[in-house]
């Protein structure tokens, strides 16, 4: 297909959102980046059955814990798309891109740079 | 099991605020099979309090450790070579764990990180339910194996009262009531003979009117 889609989307390969641990998605907004999203299945298409739909209530719950550290929910986000369907990729990763680009870097990055 | 609830991050960090080097404590027992002290926990927290911290500009070292119990000295001494490097012990284990912790370490301040709340059972993933309250005199063999202390919102030992309606109780219409689960299991157990009997006062000083409790098995002791 050759799509583009932004280089700063660092994708993380798992065999199933359903392996996609909350400790995983806060370690990765420790470690500085902007925003997170899973694509996932779409629902009722998961190989191991339920996977995409507890990555779904994962991702609802670090959301909260998001907001609670003050990084805001907005910044993760859950996508369901099959793996045929590479358009719908790329336009999600322009999307959560462009949302973040609107809510601007992560205070904890900032604060990672100043102290190195 | 005994069941905790993770106090909000707001408490967490307000006991938390004069603190930057913290060792976070959980534990291997009760608080990891009800979801709020064991291993995976701790790390939530330590990542929560490293995200707060950094976004506002300001540091924390956390040291996470999860203790096999910590109503043991045995497990609680393992942290002792290290201890000394840190200013304030968060716990994640019950009101047992985290006040055996505040005693073993009597000059470091030790803060609760969970609200212990019941002594209960898994009704299914993620779900919890009290059963017990530890009164120190069971009654089950009179109550079809259904304990009206823990599970009647007034702990009547001869129910249901007037507040019994549609077998819910008056409390919260989403609760069952007691005494109709006890009626019920009598039922089954074709034991309906036994409602008929008055169960007397209960002696309460077994129970926390009596003070603290204490057990001593003087056979086990070295």
């Amino acid at each position: 297909m050759r799509l583009n889609y932004p280089p700063n989307v660092k994708v993380v390969k798992v065999p199933c959102t359903g392996r996609v641990d909350i400790l995983l998605i806060l370690r990765a907004f420790e470690s500085g980046v902007d925003g997170v999203y899973l694509a996932g299945c779409l629902e009722g298409e998961c190989h191991f059955l339920r996977g995409n739909l507890r990555a779904k209530k994962r991702v609802q719950y670090v959301k909260g814990l998001l907001d609670e550290v003050g990084l805001g929910s907005g910044r993760l986000e859950m996508y369901n798309m099959s793996s045929a369907q590479g358009q719908r990729f790329a336009e999600v990763a322009r999307e959560m891109t462009e949302r973040i680009r609107v809510l601007g870097p992560s205070p904890v990055k900032r604060n990672v740079k100043r102290e190195s | 099991m005994i069941v905790a609830n993770r106090k909000s991050l707001e408490e967490i960090l307000s006991m938390l605020k004069p603190y930057k080097r913290v060792l976070l404590l959980g534990c291997n027992e009760c608080v990891t099979v009800c979801a709020v002290g064991g291993e995976r926990e701790v790390g939530v927290l330590a990542s929560e309090l490293r995200l707060v911290r950094s976004r506002d500009g300001e540091e924390i070292e956390v040291r996470e450790q999860v203790l096999e119990r910590q109503c043991d000295h045995e497990y609680i001494d393992q942290v002792r070579p290290y201890v000394g490097d840190y200013e304030v012990i968060l716990s994640m284990a019950c009101g047992a764990g985290i006040q055996y912790v505040a005693e073993r370490y009597r000059t470091k301040p030790v803060l609760p990180a969970v609200n212990t709340t019941f002594l209960g059972v898994t009704l299914e993933q993620g779900v919890w339910s009290e059963r017990c309250q530890g009164c120190g005199e069971c009654v089950l063999h009179m109550t079809g194996g259904i304990c009206p202390i823990a599970r009647c919102a007034k702990s009547l030992l001869n129910g249901p009262c007037g507040g019994s309606s549609g077998g819910k109780c008056e409390v919260d219409k989403e609760l069952d009531c007691g005494w109709q689960l006890i009626i019920d299991r009598l039922k089954e157990l074709g034991q309906m003979d036994r409602y008929e009997e008055i169960i007397p006062v209960k002696d309460w000083t077994t129970s926390r009117d009596g003070g603290p409790r204490k057990r001593v098995r003087e056979d086990l002791r070295l």
